[in-house]
């Protein structure tokens, strides 16, 4: 498998404000279609991008947050999410959407997606990668 | 931009042919599409369509071909969850015109 890369995506900013969000999200599905071994990371603001009951209607912009359930199907079960980022906004794992990808090799069983990793443990992921991506 | 005419209604198109607005979708716009394309939708066809649109309304985007390939064998049985079976019911390719149909845009990744 030597054409596959190590993909991390690092997602640093809130989701509607600009159009970074949404188009990480593209990028990271077109890289899973092409069988990379592709993973998320949310730091700063970026961890609300996941948060949960998102509604876009006073804002006129898609609600593309249910789109982050169907990483699973795209075989992405690595989505790393900085501790410090959550707590410094006051927030928990319970404040996310609950993200989860099926085993096939253990009958379909639901796993969760989302590692909670510290800023450290965060580095040494990143560092474990063939290609990083900011947004 | 273009536009199709389905039992007396426009429905307006982007320049591939794919819905402008997914809402203004129905049944009689899939069937004159695929009479577009020289395709005469059966039971089977229609499985799909319904699938995909099922799929976007839950995760807001049309699947990738792979992805749907899987989905499909987990929901309507391994038998139709293969690429022969589904390029067979949709020979420009399962996810670009299955997706069209359905009303959906192009999958992502689509070129």
């Amino acid at each position: 498998m030597s054409d596959t890369k190590k993909f991390l995506f690092i997602n640093r900013k809130a989701p509607y404000g600009t159009i970074y969000a949404w188009e990480s999200l593209e990028v990271v599905l077109i890289s899973a279609a092409f069988e990379q071994d592709v993973s998320l990371a949310f730091m700063d603001d970026g961890v609300y991008q996941l948060l949960k009951g998102q509604d876009t209607s006073g804002i006129g912009m898609k609600n593309f947050s249910p789109t982050y359930s169907a990483l699973g199907d795209y075989e992405i079960t690595k989505i790393y999410v900085e501790k410090e980022s959550l707590e410094e906004r006051g927030l928990t794992l319970d404040d996310l959407q609950h993200l989860v990808w099926e085993d096939e090799d253990e009958d379909y069983a639901e796993k969760d997606s989302i590692r909670l990793v510290s800023r450290a443990e965060l580095g040494d992921v990143m560092a474990e990668q063939d290609v990083l991506f900011n947004f | 931009m273009g536009s199709i005419e389905a039992n007396g209604k426009t429905y307006e198109t982007d320049e591939e042919g794919y819905l402008a607005d997914l809402n203004t979708w129905d049944k009689d716009v899939a069937e004159v599409m695929a009479k577009i394309d020289d395709c005469e939708l059966t039971e089977s066809h229609w499985e799909v369509i319904n699938f995909l649109r099922e799929y976007y309304e839950e995760y807001q985007i049309a699947p990738a071909v792979r992805v749907l390939t899987k989905a499909i064998g987990k929901k309507l049985g391994k038998d139709k969850g293969n690429s022969k079976y589904l390029y067979e019911l949709f020979p420009y390719g399962p996810a670009k015109q299955a997706c069209k149909y359905a009303g959906l845009p192009k999958p992502t990744g689509c070129v």
